[in-house]
């Protein structure tokens, strides 16, 4: 089915076996972002859960970094092809966040300084698997990769991992972010690849 | 027709390498045939896929750098990486009639159609200019009047892709200008000393923030990083910078 590319052999790396199809390994940390990057103060920041009706939620930087922290090491795999293993960050677990949270809404669209959004299940947040980052590789998050605090949900593409973070709001149905209103895929499992909404 | 225009960008394709061209000493431009290109719009790009004998394959992305066209071909221009798997195969390898898979056009956001009339600034940084000269030709076949202003940034004048282009179409209906900043190697008699686009240079070689116009920022992380600071400061509204960066920052490590 495929082309054989004459001549062509590739890097037959042994690590290729954890990667999710179509992916490479890279060990820089590459920057993928639609606009300019948004510098937040951190007396400015704040974190809020709302329900689309009112604030149920809301830490300013000091409260946010009084909350219990998790250290985690996690592979990243960003829709651009590059994978990059181990990384190391700090944050606060989204299950602390939502902890009392009443609410039967189940999905929610994570919003951004600067306007970005991206939409995920909660289902897909709660039981350890996203956390509020605000430290990468034991020192304060640089602006270019999402500082003071990105969204990090490992088991998804990266762009799912929204920079900048400061809200998120609950709502009844999934409805598409800012990606994934222009071609990329509505939920976008690296091992599944789905990349593009029609995949 | 229907079922081509669903099964659309994620279907692979079989491209035939029609045409190679040396832009740089490391860097080629491959227009490929297809006899089933649905189309794309000016700054999109396309999955390029090799496979070896073995059925290994590899795929990355590249940005079409030829105008929008329904003659099923486009061109991409390939940087070859000092390290890299592919890109050194795209631009010391294939040969004239070699066939390449390919899937696309991707990329809804980083795109310019000539139903957009206002001033354009685009800001480019290496092999950054290639989605970029797909709006310049795109403006181009399209007759369109928009005015068009480029900042290209090149370590020296043997760095310049499509140069000789960029020269005739510069001055063309009097609203495309273009100029260089040289970050290494500047030409003889160049006026400026060699070094990285300041708020200066900024100012003098960009539309003012006044005219309000839509700007497109595409290269190495660091550079996107710092222009954009730069067209914040001079007071353009952020909300008209659109970005595409390539590469790891400089910092992190």
């Amino acid at each position: 089915m495929a082309i054989i590319s004459r001549g062509f052999t590739g890097r037959h790396g042994a690590s290729e076996a954890k990667l999710p199809p179509g992916q490479y390994l890279t060990t820089d940390f590459p920057v993928l972002s639609a606009g300019p990057t948004p510098r937040i103060s951190l007396d400015r920041w704040e974190f809020t859960i709302d329900d689309g009706n009112s604030v149920l939620k809301r830490w300013d930087w000091k409260s946010f970094r009084e909350l219990p922290t998790e250290n985690i090491t996690v592979d990243l795999h960003c829709v651009t092809r590059w994978s990059k293993l181990g990384t190391a960050w700090e944050g606060v677990s989204l299950d602390v966040l939502l902890a009392d949270v009443k609410t039967d809404l189940r999905y929610a669209m994570f919003r951004s300084y600067g306007d970005y959004i991206t939409n995920l299940a909660l289902k897909d947040v709660r039981n350890k698997q996203a956390w509020i980052a605000f430290k990468y590789d034991g020192v304060d998050l640089e602006p270019e990769h999402g500082g003071p605090a990105r969204l990090l949900v490992p088991h998804l593409y990266l762009w799912k991992s929204a920079k900048w973070i400061k809200g998120i709001r609950l709502m009844p149905e999934d409805r598409p972010g800012f990606w994934e209103s222009l071609g990329y895929h509505i939920y976008g499992d690296p091992w599944k690849e789905q990349r593009y909404s029609d995949e | 027709m229907e079922g081509t225009a669903v099964l659309g960008r994620v279907t692979w394709r079989t491209a035939t390498v029609v045409g190679l061209r040396d832009e740089t000493a490391s860097a080629r431009t491959l227009a490929l045939a297809m006899n089933d290109w649905p189309g794309h719009i000016a700054g999109q790009h396309v999955d390029v896929r090799l496979t070896a004998a073995d059925g290994y394959s590899a795929v990355r992305s590249y940005s079409i750098a030829s105008a929008p066209s329904t003659d099923g071909h486009i061109e991409i221009t390939v940087e070859r990486l000092p390290n890299g798997e592919v890109s050194p195969y795209l631009t010391e390898q294939v040969l004239l009639g070699d066939e390449l898979e390919l899937r696309g056009p991707i990329g809804r956001w980083f795109v310019w159609t000539p139903e957009q009339v206002g001033p354009i600034q685009l800001v480019a940084g290496g092999s950054g200019i290639v989605p970029l000269m797909a709006m310049i030709r795109s403006r181009e076949s399209a007759g369109s009047n928009a005015p068009f202003r480029l900042l290209y940034s090149v370590r020296g004048p043997e760095a310049i892709f499509y140069h000789d282009e960029l020269q005739a179409l510069s001055g063309e209906r009097d609203s495309l200008l273009v100029t260089y900043a040289y970050t290494r190697v500047t030409p003889k008699d160049w006026p400026r000393p060699a070094g990285r686009i300041d708020a200066e240079r900024m100012a003098n070689d960009s539309w003012p923030p006044e005219l309000r116009p839509s700007m497109y920022v595409c290269g190495p992380t660091s550079f996107v990083e710092h222009t954009t600071e730069l067209l914040i400061a001079a007071g353009h509204n952020r909300e008209k910078i659109r970005t595409e960066r390539f590469g790891a920052t400089g910092e992190t490590k």
